[in-house]
Formats: C-alpha cells, structure tokens, sequence
C-alpha cells in the first residue's frame, strides 16, 4: 500500500505545470461535450457548479452522484492527460525555456486562461464566482504588502476598495452611461472598453491618495499608530459616501457599464500579481523586509524607513483601489455598506490563512476562501462557524500560514520536472 | 582636517548622563580602540555618532559637514558605517540578500525598475549582486551566499554583518566587540579580517573592545571610557601603564 502510495507520488512529480493545465484544459472541454448528459444520467438536477461542494451539502442523497461526476470529469481525466502527457509537456517545457522567459508565461497563461474561460462558459454563477476569487487575489496580495512584507497591522483596505470602486464608477458612470445622477453621457460609448483601463487607474491612484492620508500621521514616529488610523479611515470612507448625494449616497451607485469581462478581470490580476512580485523581489523591496525584521540595522545600511513604507503602502492601496474598481463594475452596482467590517474580516482571513510575506500564500488564501465560502453557503450560518475554525487551526499549525515565507519564482513554475533521483 | 569630529557630545537617558562630554577626533584610514567596563557608555557613544539616539548637547562633523541629529540612514549614507554588538541580521535574509540590501541608497532604477522589471534594474542588481560576492569572498564566505543568515554559526554571522557594513562604502567603520563570544582560533581569525579591510579600503575604524589584547595590537590611539567620561587617551603602550586605566580595570579584568 505504501509502496504504491511512493509509486503514484513519484510519477505524478514529474508533471511539469504545462502537464497539468493540458490535463485541466481536456476536462473542461470534456465537460462542454458530455457534462450535460451525464449530470441527467446520474440524476443529477444540473451539472454540479462548483465541483459537487454545493450539492452535497443541500441534497445528502446526491453524494454519491456528485462523486462520480467529479471523478469522471475532473479526476480521472486531469490526472490521466496530466502522467500520459508528462514526457511531451517536459520536453515541450525545456524547449520553451531556451525562448525569452515572457514566451513560455505567455503560453501557460494563455492555456490556463482557456481553462478558465471554458470553465466558467457552462454557468453565469461560475463566471461571477470566478470574477470575484480573482479581484479577492488582488486585495489579499496588495494587504500581504503591508500586514505580511511590511510586518504592520492595516485595517484600511475596504476603504481603498471604496475609494477605487467609487472613483472608477464615477469615471465611467459620468462619461459613458445616461443616468439619473451624472445626466448625459458625455463620450461616446464605444470609446469605452479603451478607456476603462484609465477608469482603474483612476480608482487606484484616488486610494492611493486617501492612503497617503493614513501614511504621513501613521509613519512619523515609530509605534503602532497604523491599526487604529487605519481602521478610522475606513469608517471615515464609509460614512463619508453614504453622506455624499452625488454618487448616490447610501443607496448606492448602479448602471456601470458592463466593461469587467473575464479576460478584463484576468488580465488585471495577472498584471498585478507581476508587478507586485517584481517589487517584493527587488532590492528595494526587500527593504520592508528589513524595516521589518531589525529596523536599526535597516537604517544603518543607508535604508530610509519612513520612505520606504509610505511608498509600500501607497502602493498597496493602489492595488486594492484597482481591485475596488473592478468589483463594481462586475457587480455592477456598488453601496458603502459593502465596504465595512465584514469586508475587513474576508480580506484579513484570506491574507493570514493563506501565508505572510508570499504571493504563493495570497494567491492560494484568496482562492481556497473564497470557494470554500460559496461551496459552503448551503450551509448558511453554520458557515460562520466553520471558516473561522478553519482559521483557528491553520493559526495553532501554522501562525504565518499555509504557504507563509515562500518565494514566487516563476522561472521555477514553469520549468521542466526531472525525474527524482533515487 | 580630521574625517570625524566629535566636540562635547553628552546624552542623559532620564536622570543618568551615560555620555558626558565626549571628545573625538579620527584622521582618514587611522584606527583608534574604545575600551571601557561594561555599562561604561561605548555603545551608547556610536549610537549618538551614527544618529540612533540624538546627543542632549555637542556637535558631530563629518567630512566636514555637521551631521548633529540627522536621521540614521543619511548619517550613513554619507559614509558611516557599522556593526552590532549583538548582531542585528534580519530574519529570513539569506547572506546575499544582506549584502545585496547594504547597497541600498546605491539604487536608482527606482520605481519603474522595481515594479516592471526593467533591463536596467536587472544590470543594476547583477552589478550589486556581484559586488556582494566580491564582499563575501574578502571575508571568506562566499560559499554560504544562499544560506539564511541566521541559520550559520556565529562566526559566520560575524562575517556577514561585516560584508554588510562594508557594502555600504563606508569611510569610517564603526566596530562594536566585533569578537564577542568568540574562542581564540576565531578571535585571530577575526583580527586578520580586520587588518584586510583596513588595508584594502584605507578606512578609518574605530574599534569597541572588551579585550584589551586586540586593541592593542590593531588600534594607533586607545581611548578609556568610564561612567561615560574619557578618563585616559593615548597610544596602547601610554594606557597601558596609565594608573587610573588600571584601576578602573581593577579586579574586573586582566590587561591582557
Ligand atoms: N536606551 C537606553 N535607555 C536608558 N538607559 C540606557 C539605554 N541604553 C543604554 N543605557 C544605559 O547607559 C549606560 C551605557 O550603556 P552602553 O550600552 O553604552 O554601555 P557599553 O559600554 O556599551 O557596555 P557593554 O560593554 O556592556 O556593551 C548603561 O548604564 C546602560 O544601562
Ligand atoms: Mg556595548
């Protein structure tokens, strides 16, 4: 039993990432041909949407149906397209690694984009489940920033989220769209979908404006100022909106043009997960670490603190303003309510569940939090039971997270699987 | 015109005057020992130098600018540069990154170059990436570049904060007991180190030592520091024989 337990382990290590994606990308397209058909076979009332979490815990006696259906269509396929695909990914792999290293990105990204489009083509709930784990991995990797790089507590992040969502709706709402709030649309609508990169921006660099307000009292003098400043501007943004009539005041602000498409929402997650990777691996980003870890001797080695994290965090809240940006022109519809204490709860959770100072850790804290929460919600209030237990003991295991500490080298993730040496 | 001036400087810490009128004066590539019992204020004397704590009164001139109360990374930007008494490594760190982050103010891909990865940014890092190993290597540890620091012996740990304190380009090397804790094989081995640098660098040192042997054997000039005040100053030889150096050593510890 061990041995084969060695056995299965030791052929499945030689799967390069390509492997695995080719194995993903046949499984969904398996589900696009027979999904259907085999979900009515198994009586299943529709294919299960998120891997057969849902349905199990609403209709117990589905289990069983449910299982098969995983098996049949994820399992089983991905792990045989994945061992028999193995040799052909790894030489496919290497030759790729002899090109410029953007070359073999592009094409993992792309195939892991295709994964992702075909997936979440076979149900609007999957599209907009899928939207919202990538705008949670933006906000979990921009607070890893400054809870986990930069070693300080921020509890401002929905209120850079409001800011961003808020400010990019205006842009786009006021430009684009008739309404009741902004009158006539001021530019034609086609120009829109080029414009809506500026929109984003916008958002974030407004975030990092109100971020600026919390970093020049916070970062003065040593101390832990941050947490309770923090927390005030997100209360301060929140009321703040609610009393602003112009955008709709707590009723909330609705009709943004429908612009956050999947490959939109990708492409921003992509590029933030890149860039914030390059900086946290710089020389100048390491400099949080540093402040971190042993503040005197950081300045000792000509390290300038307060510069240092004022730009962390303006570049951080950035981020989370971009993210804010893209969330409500998913929804398409933003109220401050949103942008509260629970949020702040989510997004924390996800940051140290996940792993301190790791882009590994957010990316994996985002995505497992937020599909256990809708895979849980059957489960209604028990919910709020479980993801904090959950958290609970991933703190006694593991007190800076699952994948706390780890860093994100991608000429690592894509390179070719050598066979173990015995 | 000396490197380093240091006129009058006292600090009181509440009621106690840890420095009381502290005088120094150090010439471009000279070595100079600071020697005292425990608790007599030498650490306290680089921490106002190099801008930790700001003096209560007195002036410091360095290369002829007065960098009295500013900040701990301009002051050592411009040229100080120093070890810990009690090793200040950052956690996490591999040896490299240290050496490689000392150069810090040295960077000026700035913004761009760290958020896009730019080709200048990669030249810049290759460029302080070999520099570090050149550091590590005068030190002899360039075999450990990949490890994290604080999971090498302490010797070794030694060695990095010394790398690190070198990558910065100091003028003027600021050493708190940089053997302490160390056995004799080491402590000979650390003094070789020293001389290198020295050497290599022609920088100015001042030296904080708890054994008198070092001192005497590396520094020009010794000065004895008591209860925060300078009770003797001159060559190893003149202090010595100096009757009050002795007495304050008295009981606590052998001159040699
Ligand atoms: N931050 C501080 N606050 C209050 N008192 C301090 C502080 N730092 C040092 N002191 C006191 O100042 C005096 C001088 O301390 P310092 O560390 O400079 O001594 P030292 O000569 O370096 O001693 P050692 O040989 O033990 O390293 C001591 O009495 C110490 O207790
Ligand atoms: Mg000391």
């Amino acid at each position: 039993m061990k041995q084969l337990k060695e056995n299965i382990r030791s052929s499945f290590s030689r799967v390069p990432l390509l492997g695995w994606l080719f194995g993903a990308l046949i499984a969904v397209w398996l589900e696009h041909l027979a999904g259907d058909p085999l979900a009515a076979a198994l009586g299943l009332p529709k294919i299960p949407v998120l891997f057969g979490c849902v349905i199990m815990l609403k209709k117990p006696v589905l289990i069983p149906a449910a299982v098969i259906y995983v098996l049949l269509i994820y399992a089983l396929p991905v792990a045989a397209v994945a061992r028999l695909s193995a040799s052909f990914a790894n030489r496919l792999a290497a030759r790729m690694l002899n090109l410029p290293i953007f070359f073999s990105v592009a094409i993992h990204l792309g195939l892991l984009y295709a994964v992702l489009h075909m997936w979440s083509e076979m149900s609007a709930y999957r599209v907009i489940t899928l939207k919202l784990t990538l705008i949670a991995v933006m906000l979990t990797l921009s607070l890893n920033i400054i809870n986990g790089y930069m070693g300080e507590f921020s509890c401002s992040h929905p209120g850079f989220m409001a800011l961003g969502a808020y400010a990019a709706s205006a842009f786009t709402v006021a430009l684009f769209v008739e309404d009741k709030l902004f009158g006539q649309a001021l530019l034609p609508s086609a120009l829109g979908p080029f414009m809506f990169p500026l929109a984003l921006i916008a958002g974030g660099m407004v975030a990092a404006l109100g971020a600026l307000a919390i970093a020049i009292p916070s970062f003065r003098t040593r101390g832990d100022y941050l947490a309770i400043i923090s927390l005030a501007f997100m209360f301060i943004v929140k009321s703040m909106i609610e009393n602003l009539e112009v955008v709709g005041g707590p009723r909330g602000l609705s009709s943004q043009p429908d612009w956050a498409n999947l490959p939109t929402v990708f492409g921003w997650t992509v590029a933030c997960v890149w860039i914030i990777n390059n900086f946290v691996r710089s020389t100048l980003g390491k400099a949080l670490n540093a402040v971190r870890d042993e503040e005197t001797a950081a300045n000792a080695m000509t390290v300038d603190t307060r510069r240092t994290k004022i730009i962390a965090f303006l570049f951080a809240a950035f981020w989370a303003g971009v993210a804010g940006g893209l969330f409500a022109h998913v929804l398409r519809y933003v109220n401050p309510a949103t942008f509260g204490i629970q949020k702040l709860a989510e997004v924390l959770a996800m940051v140290y569940f996940g792993g301190l100072n790791s882009v590994y850790g957010s990316i994996v804290g985002a995505v497992s939090l937020s599909l256990l929460g809708e895979a849980l919600r059957p489960l209604e209030i028990l919910k709020w039971l479980i993801i904090p237990l959950l958290l609970i003991l991933v703190m006694i295991f593991r007190p800076t997270g699952l994948v706390a500490f780890k860093e994100f080298n991608v000429k690592n993730l894509v390179k070719p699987r050598q066979r173990r040496k015995e | 015109m000396p490197l380093l001036r240091v006129e009058k400087m006292s600090l009181d810490f509440g009621g106690l005057r840890a420095v009381n009128s502290y005088d120094l004066e150090i010439e471009p590539g000279q070595v100079r020992g600071l020697i005292g019992p425990n608790g007599a204020g030498k650490t306290t004397v680089f921490n106002l130098i190099t801008g930790v704590y700001r003096p209560t009164e007195g002036n410091i001139i360095f290369d002829g600018k007065k960098i009295t109360g500013l900040q701990p990374h301009r002051i050592a930007s411009f040229g100080l540069g120093r070890t810990f008494q009690n090793l200040r490594l950052w956690r996490h760190m591999t040896v490299l990154e240290h050496v490689k982050l000392a150069q810090y103010s040295k960077i000026s891909y700035g913004l761009i170059g760290a958020f896009f990865g730019t080709s200048g940014r990669r030249r810049e890092e290759a460029a302080i990436e070999d520099k570090a190993y050149s550091l590590l290597e005068l030190m002899g540890i360039d075999h450990l570049a990949d490890q994290v620091a604080l999971n090498l012996p302490y010797g070794a740990q030694r060695r990095v904060e010394m790398a690190r304190a070198l990558a910065t380009e100091p003028k003027i090397l600021f050493l708190d007991e940089p053997t302490a804790g160390m056995n004799p094989e080491e402590l000979a081995q650390m003094m070789a180190i020293i001389r290198r640098i020295h050497a290599e660098f022609g920088l100015a040192i001042l030296l904080i030592e708890h054994r008198l042997k070092m001192v005497m054997e590396l520094c020009e000039i010794v000065q004895t520091l008591v209860f925060g005040e300078v009770i003797a100053e001159g060559t190893p030889d003149e202090i010595q024989n100096d009757p009050k150096v002795i007495e304050a050593y008295l009981g606590t510890e052998a001159l040699h």
